[in-house]
């Protein structure tokens, strides 16, 4: 390989253009950069660490593990507890942040559209300690009796199987607190792509005598329909990461089951960490550990996977 | 089916600000009407009352009579949707829909009319609209490719097949050519040509020699002064506008231009 | 005046679309309002009755859909009305999203109002059993280790977002805009994993110290800071730079006396935005820090308390009466919502104050 085929493009040759380099602007620059690849030295070390602490763990006999039959038996319910409770959260949260989001770019008066951007976003930055306590103190009790109206009429279905739980901390409890969690999230990345919408693409639709609706499905849908992805798997790994409101509302009794409304629910990984982790020592907190690297494991293929879906219609639209 | 328009005192608002004045013309059915002027006079918006689009910008309104046929477009009970549906538009720069394929571009009009037809009825409408158009012979072995894959002349043309696959009243073309290179140019203006003789057409245009060399009759729009609304200055065949205008400003536009 | 339509023309199979007449029939003007004010009505009249309000609720709004949709089907033609159905159910669809956020501020407000009072705030949980108490040490916890993730995060996060507008190209800077993408979506208990993580190989197992909560946060907000700056200075126009090179600026100090004055007020606004997204974080802190019942405001000295794991603590072990520590947990909720909403009120005001008035 030649020598030169290793510089940096433009920046390098423009800097090199201007010869001499001052003390200045070399510090300045070595300065962010590092700052940039600190970041991924972190994110590295994240792994790493997590990785070097669920070691003992991984290698430990399964009877000095926590839980009846090893490391894999123990977090599998777990991780079945924690993709139950997110897959249906979006399933839950997914329609309504695409009907918000239109609401919002194409329903609502302009004058007011963006005011109402701003509370959607307000969901989002409550706590989630608080979405817990609402979830436990008002969302659950207000579930118990649809809960046993479901057991009756529909209990043939898996899902409601029953019993219905007395006290509302069910799996669809935690779904819906999720739910109402990664809507407004889901929301603003989905109305971003609406708002791009090109205007020309809109009119040519209504010019066809289009109305609002057919509108929407022509020019903004296609349009916006890779974000809609995108914007679901970010939703989808917030709600797999999501810790304290889970670890408030469910009730865990640890088997595998996809009953909805029962109190004997499967945990999730991250609910568990926390309810589990103060009081735990030794293995068992390197067991916890590994559990939290399956997590960061999933969320961070989940994460990538939505990166990329919303970074390649980026640059579709940029082409257009 | 060609449709006449006529237009009665029309004045044009974007909220409180008057754009343009007190428009009155008659628009020929089964020829072309140029509208010519400077930039800012309101030649586009005036274009989008006539289909009732302006009034999607929030705010803007109208106020006075246009008439396609008889019908008060702006009447009570009209349907705006409907009205779209009997004018179509071209737009300045070419838009097929990205997601769409030719075919489907040139389709989706008669998709949002619910569609009830039978596959070979579709394709023989997409067929005629693109023949129309000029562009079958480019695309016929294409015909399921995105819209967005053809060259810029080429998309205006499928957008034009795109307006008339509906068989509009009358077509509305808001400076059709200004994004393209003379040759793709030249083949919409002889599509212009063509199509005259089955629609009413409208186009918009900052090229005089084109005024010039498509249309039946021109109307010169101009600025009453800085800050003033825009005003149709006037309006007769051609031939007259561009050898003997009666108004000073549309003969010192002319020659300005020309010179 | 005559409005003839142009359907007496008849059909023309090869004029397929020619002939729709411009009227046809329409609803009412208030159609949409009045069908609303009655399915509002109606269930009102339900709830009267007796029947669960939420229940009532739901029947008035899907009432009002199928008669909308009915009536204007038969009167307007079935793409009029489903134009109108999309309408109600998108616009329901947001309404229904307001319902928690409502319901969360009315329950924290109305719970947590009780102890909103001096002594919560001057008073820690030292000695304290059954009533009384405050969270003035988990307070004084929140703001030392919100400071202190603020204080780690708000330089490599602008630092990295100069690198990204102003140095970066190639494969480094598209590695890193793609992690920190990634890095936004790290759970936040896998953030707290990681700080105990690192400082367990260190001081071994157990550890707890507020430091180790700082860098937690840190690895939360840095995302977020990187984001919003570097979308801040992406909007400083290039003009102004050249214009600096120009005058024979050399490029660091562009950077520092023309861009960055120029993207001051949108990055003063993301780091708030970010500083409001970690203060009421409490996953990461409880397994770092855990919760004392007094006051400790040094991040390199044991167990520290926090406003989030405060509220935690105070709602899941009670003690017995269960009753003052509930409330405790509320109030504490409620001093949270209000610093979490004041400082994205702060956000908006900068952005919107100092916003330099060049952006389109
Ligand atoms: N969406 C809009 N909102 C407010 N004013 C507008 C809008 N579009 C155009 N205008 C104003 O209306 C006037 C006429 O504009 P336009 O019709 O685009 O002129 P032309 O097409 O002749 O160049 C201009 O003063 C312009 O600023
Ligand atoms: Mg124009």
């Amino acid at each position: 390989m030649r020598k030169g085929s290793t510089v940096l493009p433009s920046t390098e040759r423009t800097r090199s253009r201007r010869a001499p380099q001052r003390p200045g602007d070399r510090v300045f620059s070595g300065l962010s950069t590092g700052a940039g690849v600190l970041i991924l030295v972190v994110l590295a070390g994240v792994a790493a660490f997590l990785v070097a602490e669920a070691w003992p763990a991984l290698i430990a006999p399964a009877d000095e593990v926590p839980g009846p039959d090893g490391i894999v038996l123990y977090i599998w319910p777990l991780l079945f507890g924690t993709l139950l409770a997110a897959f249906l959260a979006l399933l839950i949260a997914a329609p309504l942040a695409v009907a918000i989001a239109l609401f919002i770019t194409h329903y609502a008066p302009r004058r007011i559209a963006q005011a109402l951007g701003y509370i959607i976003d307000l969901l989002a930055a409550i706590p989630s300690i608080i979405y817990g306590l609402w979830g436990i103190q008002v969302l659950a009790p207000l579930t118990v009796e649809p809960a046993g109206w479901l057991e009756e009429n529909l209990g043939f279905i898996p899902l409601f199987a029953g019993p219905a739980s007395t006290t509302g901390r069910t799996m669809l409890v935690a779904a819906l607190v999720l739910a109402v969690m990664i809507l407004p999230i889901v929301s603003a990345v989905v109305r971003e792509a609406f708002r791009q919408t090109p205007r020309l693409h809109e009119e040519a639709s209504l010019a066809l005598g289009a109305t609002r609706w057919e509108m929407i499905r022509m020019a903004v849908l296609p349009f916006g329909r890779s974000s809609i992805i995108g914007a679901s798997m970010l939703g989808l790994g917030r709600a797999l990461g999501e810790t304290m409101a889970v670890a408030i509302v469910l009730s865990v009794s640890g088997g595998v089951t996809f009953n909805l409304i029962s109190s004997g629910n499967p945990g999730t990984i991250a609910a568990n960490i926390a309810l589990e982790f103060p009081e735990s020592t030794g293995i068992a907190v390197n067991t916890l550990i590994a559990s939290g690297l399956v997590l960061f494991a999933v969320t961070l293929l989940v994460n990538m996977a939505a990166r990329a879906v919303i970074n390649r219609r980026r640059e579709f639209s940029g082409a257009n | 089916m060609a449709k006449r328009i006529e237009v009665k005192d029309l004045d044009i608002y974007y909220d409180k600000f008057l754009a343009v004045q007190g428009v009155s013309m008659t628009i020929q059915p089964r020829s072309v009407t140029a509208l010519i002027g400077p930039s800012g006079c309101g030649k586009s918006t005036f274009l989008r009352t006539l289909n009732r689009m302006h009034e999607l910008v929030p705010g803007a309104r109208v106020d006075g009579k246009v008439f396609m046929d008889d019908e008060d477009l702006y009447g009570p009970g009209v349907d705006p949707v409907s009205v779209r549906r009997q004018i179509g538009m071209v737009f300045q720069r070419p838009n097929p829909f990205p997601t769409m394929s030719i075919y489907e571009n040139v389709a989706a009009g008669i998709r949002l009319n619910g569609g009830r037809m039978k596959k070979s009825e579709l394709d023989d409408v997409v067929e005629r609209s693109l023949r129309s158009a000029n562009l079958w012979a480019e695309v016929k072995d294409r015909l399921n490719r995105p819209g967005s894959g053809l060259s810029g002349g080429q998309q205006q043309r499928l957008c034009i097949a795109r307006a008339i696959a509906v068989q509009p009243g009358v077509l509305l073309m808001d400076e059709p050519c200004s994004a393209l290179d003379p040759i793709s140019t030249q083949a919409i203006e002889d599509l212009m040509l063509e199509l005259k003789t089955d629609y009413t057409i409208v186009i918009v245009t900052h090229n005089m020699q084109q005024a010039a060399r498509v249309s039946d009759v021109t109307g010169f729009f101009n600025l009453r002064g800085v800050g003033q609304p825009g005003e149709l200055v006037e309006i007769d065949e051609t031939t007259k506008i561009f050898s003997t205008p009666s108004n000073k400003a549309t003969e010192d536009y002319i020659s300005g231009r020309f010179g | 005046m005559p409005v003839t339509t142009s359907s007496e023309r008849g059909p023309d199979l090869h004029t397929p679309l020619s002939g729709v007449p411009l009227t046809h029939g329409q609803l009412p003007r208030y159609a949409a309002q009045f069908t609303l004010l009655a399915a509002i009505a109606a269930g009102i009249a339900l709830t009267l009755a007796g029947w669960n309000p939420a229940a009532s609720a739901i029947i008035a709004g899907a009432g009002y859909v199928v008669v909308i949709y009915a009536w204007s089907r038969t009167v307007e033609g079935p793409r009029k009305a489903r134009d109108r159905l999309v309408t109600a159910v998108v616009t329901g669809a947001f309404l229904l999203a307001l319902l928690p956020l409502v319901s969360v501020i009315v329950t924290v407000v109305g719970n947590g109002i009780a102890r909103f009072d001096v002594e919560f705030f001057t008073y820690s949980m030292r000695g304290v059993v059954g009533e009384g108490g405050g969270a003035y040490h988990a307070i004084m916890g929140t703001l030392v280790v919100t400071g202190l993730a603020a204080l780690i995060s708000v330089p490599i996060g602008i630092l990295t977002a100069i690198y990204l507008v102003e140095y970066g190209r190639g494969r480094l800077a598209k590695a890193i805009t793609f992690f920190v993408d990634v890095m936004t979506g790290i759970p936040s208990i896998v953030a707290g994993l990681f700080a105990y993580a690192l400082f367990a190989l260190v001081f071994g197992p157990g550890v707890r110290m507020g430091i180790m909560g700082a860098i937690a946060l840190s690895v939360l907000m840095i995302p977020v800071v990187v984001r919003s700056a570097e979308e801040m200075l992406k909007l400083v126009p290039n003009e102004l730079r050249e214009a600096a090179y120009a005058l024979a600026v050399p490029k660091w100090r562009t950077i520092v006396k023309v861009v960055l004055p120029t993207a001051l007020a949108g990055i003063a606004t993301g780091v708030t935005l970010a500083i409001a997204r970690v203060i009421g974080e409490t996953a990461p802190l409880l397994i770092t820090l855990g919760i004392t019942s007094s006051v400790n405001l040094n991040p390199v000295d044991g167990r520290m308390a926090t406003l989030p794991v405060y509220a935690y603590y105070q709602y899941v072990t009670p003690g017995v009466p269960p009753e003052p520590a509930l409330e405790r947990a509320w109030t504490a909720a409620l001093t949270l919502i209000i610093i979490v909403m004041a400082l994205n009120l702060i956000a908006r005001l900068i952005s919107r104050l100092f916003a330099p008035k060049t952006r389109g």
